[in-house]
Parts: C-alpha cells; structure tokens; sequence
C-alpha cells in the first residue's frame, strides 16, 4: 500500500498552515511526524484523514481518492484523550467497525473486539465506562478502536502523549508489527524524537506548515535541524548497535 | 561515555476474560428494559383504573382482554374516555424522552431537551395567537390550536436550522440559535397574553400548564404516527448516534457523517416535539429527565437507550397522569405541573449524584 500527498494546503481564513506539501508513505514502514508546537501536524494528518478542507490531492496506490471518501479507507486517532462519554470500553472498539454494526451485532464481532483488547492487556476493563478510566488508558482504547477497524491507512497524533513506558514501547512495537505483516501505511506525529528516532524508519520533520526534511533518523535529526525547528542546542549521541538519541543542552532565548 | 539503563521484559499479564463479561452486562441492561415495559404495563392499568368513577383493576384487565364481557358502563369508561387519555400520556412521553435522549446526544449536553431550541416557545406562542384571535379552520375546528402549535415549532425549527447550518451545525450554534429563538416566542407568547381579554387569558394559561383532557381518538393517531415515522426515520443511524457520544471530532473520524446526523436529527426532534406538544401543550422535564433515567439503567448503546428512553417518558407521563387524578379527588390537575413537581426534585438528586457520573 502507497499513500501518495501532492501539493496539500490547508488554509485557515487567509493563513496557511499546511503550504503545498508532497510526498510518499509507504505500507510496511512506520513514518512519523516531527515539528515543534504549532508546526501543523496534527493540521496535516486531519487533512490527509479528509477531515479538513484542504487543496492537493491523496492518492492510495496511485488512485485519487476524494476527500469526501477518505473516511472510509484512512483511520485517524485524534491527540485528545478526554471523555465525557459513559460508552463501555467494548463498546468503544465495536465503534471502529461501524459499517458493520447493525441492530444486531453478530456474536463473533464482540467477541473479536475483546480479543483486540487483549491485545493489550485490556480485556478485564470491557464492560468500564470510557469516563471512568484513566487518560492513558482511554488513549490506548482508542488506539485499539483504529486498530480494530483494520484500515488501509492508519494516521495516530500522538498516540503515546498519556502513556506509561510500557506502553508507550507496547504501542510502537505493535504499530511496527502491524505495518511490516498487513502492509497499512502507517503515520504518526510524535514529540518524543528518542522514540521517533528508535522506532521510525523514517522521519518527516514538519516546519511553519513545509516539509524541512525527510528520511531515516540520522538524515532528519541533525543538530542544525532541531536548531532551526524546536530552537534549541542539543547533542545527537550514536548508540551501539545503530541507535541515535537526542539529548536536548538548553533553549537559548531568542 | 554513556551509561544505558535498560529495564528487564515486561511480565506477562493476567489471565485474560472472555466477552463474558460485557454478554452479562448487556443481559442485565435488557432486565431493566424487562423492569421498564413491567413498569408501564402495570402503569397503563392504574391509568385507566384511576379518575372520577374509580375502576377496579381486575376490571380494567377484563375490559382490554375481553371487551365483550364487560359491563357497557365500564367499556364506555375505558375505551371512550380513559383510553384516548392513556395513549397520549403514552405517546407525548415516548416523544419526548426519545427528542431529549436525541437532544442530549446531538448536543452532546447533559441538560439539553427538546425544549432547548424554543420549541415549546414557539408552540405556546402559536396556540396563544390561536386562542386570542379566535381563527378556526373551517372543517376542523378541533384541529385549529394543534396545528397552529405544530407550524410554529416547525418556525422555529426551522429559524435554529438555518442560523445553525451556516456554522456547520456545532452544538453550540444550535443552542445560542435556540436560546434566542426561545426568547423570541417567549416574548412574543408574553404580548399576546398582554393583549388578551381575561377569559382569554386563562384559556390561553390552561393550555399554557400542558394537559391531557383534549387527547381523543381523532388526535391520538396523530401522534401515533408522527412517533411512528420518527422512530423509523432513526433505526438507520442508532450506531451513528452511539458514535457521536464520544464526540465531534472522533465520531467523524472512525466514518460518521457528523453535520448531516445532525441535520436528520433534529428534523425529527422538531417532529417529535412539534406532534407531542401541539395536543397537549407544554411538559416539562419528561425530556430532560428519562434519557438521565435510560442512561443510567441500560448505558449508552443507543439500541436499547432509545426504547429506554421512550419507556421512561412513558412511565413518568402514566405516573404523573394517575397522581393527577388522585391527588386532588374530583378534579384533574394539569398534567404539566405534575411533571415539573416530580421532575425538579429528581433533577436535584442528579445534581447532587455528580453531574458527569451518568453521562
């Protein structure tokens, strides 16, 4: 699977917040998203999602595919993690195969929904009120919701914002997982640029709405790039056997 | 030099439960609905049972099962007076608790119903003008204060829709345009009042308070089939609405059509509203209060909301319709007090119990 992104704006009134982006996601990789606040990314993944008004086009293996009807092939996990709602947990899940649910809900779907959970380790929480449980833990139900739905595309922004260690390593694994053996494209924003550097094969770095570069995390992670994206001084330390972590220095005021 | 801290893999979790829990769960929700259709059965009985004449129950009983062995007297009492009134009371709170469980999901607010947006306002507004200026249709006289109630909460449906459409339908448009719409009617229903004799006047106030002695068979069809359509014009969408609960933003990103949901929805709320009200007049808080009482008995599948909802509406409108009765021997008292006087200390207990807890 290849999600094609060609010339993508998005404006709000005479702004523009995305500003004629292109490229190439590609199915069996994890692609994620950097950029300081503001940067547009949570602006571009809603966008390619359909889910904002937008010019340019999205291609899924070289077919445009509509805004209109993007919904229906590309998942997108929104970053809020707030709740007001008393659905259960399963309930949640069964959501993300909505097309299939009808005034009866076949046995076997309920029972593919808690073994999604499982997945997680959240089947014993099924019958617990979304506003009852922690923002972590909703964060992780949602995630599994998009997952359930088995989607062509799969765009997450900041899947691990609310989560533990743990989970934040059980999230990116099972994200890599799923790429590398059903192929969906998988993209997510992220602010930790250690775990971006440690579990994407490849990295776009969002800047004032444009790509300012793209490709695996020793190209992207430069300390000339974060200097001119997040403004800050920070060493790029090489671990064995061919990890790269970030160790941020200080923000001088600018 | 750098030092690495790795931690040990994690643990395998616990044994893990099957869909069993969430199976037992819903078995227990449909036991409340079970409860809900025992509650109205037993309520309809004691609705039809209590009044001027009191009936005994076992001849209620005999009269619905087996008209023909029951004394004339009791048949005309129960299927030319009583009846008619119970059917009313019946469909006006399947009406109104499915537009307020509509309302509160819509507008994904806890104290929305379906008068948010003006419409008892509006219907108030049309029956006053109606009752002051005395017009009649020709053929249909009986049907002259309905209809004038009915066309104006559509008017006011209507004036929502359009200020809400240009803003994309966001719940918070639909209010501000229903709470201006609300002041609108009210001060228009307030001048009418002004203007009105005092006899007028206090025809104008009775059906102002909401009442169920002008339910007869020519207007209870009515009803029936605006509830009818309604219900229907829904089944479609109960998963739709069941995602809009978890919000704007994350029902339109799992598919949901989330301003078109909101447009059909509240073309039926308007419907539902506009049909409850225009034979009856105002009452309040049935649609606040039974989407509260379905959700928290059977949760937020709007499958068995919906039916919850509409059973609740219909049980407190029978309770309220039997105190009405009893309460003060020989005289009726107007079935929209009632229900605000059950209703308000019930709201309180919500209040109290945690305004998030069951929402």
């Amino acid at each position: 699977m290849t999600l094609g992104i060609e010339t993508l704006t998005v404006r709000y009134g005479a702004a523009r917040i995305i500003e004629d982006v292109s490229d190439t996601w590609q199915g069996g990789e994890l692609t994620a998203l950097i950029g300081c606040n503001g940067a547009g990314k949570s602006t571009f993944l809603r966008a390619v999602a359909g889910l904002l008004p937008s010019t340019g086009r999205v291609t899924l293996d070289g077919a445009a595919v509509r805004q209109e009807d993007r919904g229906a092939q590309i998942a997108y996990v929104p970053q809020d993690t707030g709740a007001t709602s008393s659905l259960t947990v399963l309930e949640v899940v069964l959501l993300g195969r909505l097309r299939s649910l009808g005034l009866r809900v076949p046995s076997g779907l309920i029972d593919e929904a808690a073994a999604a959970l499982d997945l997680f380790g959240l089947a014993r929480l099924q019958t617990r009120r979304l506003d009852e449980i922690s923002g972590g833990q909703r964060q992780l139900v949602y995630l599994i919701q998009a997952l359930f739905r088995a989607p062509r595309v799969l765009l997450l922004d900041e899947p691990t914002s609310a989560l533990d260690l743990r989970h934040q390593l059980l999230v990116l694994e099972k994200l890599k997982e799923v790429t590398a053996a059903t192929g969906t494209v998988i993209a997510l924003a992220l602010h930790d640029l250690n775990l971006a550097a440690q579990f994407a094969d490849r990295l776009i770095a969002l800047h004032d709405g444009r790509i300012r570069a793209s490709g695996p995390a020793e190209e992207v992670l430069t300390a000339g790039n974060l200097n001119a994206m997040y403004g800050v001084e920070a060493d790029i330390v090489r671990l064995p056997p061919a990890r790269l972590q970030v160790m941020p220095i200080r923000a001088p005021a600018r | 030099m750098t030092t690495t801290v790795r931690a040990g893999a994690a643990d395998a979790g616990p044994a893990l439960p099957s869909a069993g829990d969430y199976r037992a769960l819903v078995r227990r929700r449909l036991l409340w609905l079970a409860a809900g259709v025992a509650a109205f059965l037993m309520l309809t009985v004691a609705d039809i049972a209590s009044g001027p004449s009191m009936l005994g129950i076992p001849d209620v009983v005999q009269a619905l099962l087996s008209p023909s062995r029951a004394s004339s007297m009791t048949r005309i009492i129960v299927f030319d007076i009583r009846l008619p009134v119970t059917c009313m009371a019946i469909l006006v709170g399947m009406a109104l608790g499915m537009a307020g469980a509509h309302m509160q999901t819509i507008l994904g607010n806890p104290l929305a119903s379906p008068y948010t947006l003006g419409f008892s306002a509006a219907a108030g507004f049309g029956a006053a003008l109606v009752i002051l200026t005395g017009l009649s249709l020709p053929f249909l006289p009986w049907l002259s204060i309905p209809l004038a109630a009915f066309a104006m909460c559509l008017v006011a449906g209507v004036v929502v829709y359009c200020f809400a459409r240009m803003q994309g339908m966001s719940p918070e448009i639909m209010v501000l345009a229903g709470i201006a719409t609300l002041f609108m009617f009210q001060a228009a229903q307030s001048l009418v009042q002004y203007l009105a004799a005092p006899e007028i006047l206090q025809a104008i106030v009775f059906w102002l308070f909401g009442s169920l002695v002008r339910a007869s068979w020519s207007n209870v069809p009515i009803v029936a089939a605006v509830v009818a359509i309604s219900t229907v014009a829904v089944l479609p969408s109960l998963w739709q609405l069941t995602a809009l609960r978890l919000g704007g933003a994350r029902a339109a990103a799992i598919g949901v059509n989330v301003e078109a949901l909101r447009i059909r929805i509240f073309v039926v709320v308007a419907l539902l509203t506009s049909g409850a009200v225009a034979f009856v007049g105002t009452i309040g808080f049935v649609g606040l209060v039974a989407p509260h009482i379905a959700r928290m008995t059977v949760g937020e599948d709007q499958r068995l909301l919906l039916p919850m909802a509409a059973l609740a509406g219909a049980d407190i409108m029978l309770a309220a319709s039997v105190l009405s009765k009893v309460v003060s021997p020989g005289a009726i008292v107007p079935i929209g007090i009632v229900t605000a006087v059950i209703g308000v200390p019930f709201l309180f207990f919500l209040i109290l119990r945690g305004q998030r807890r069951n929402w």
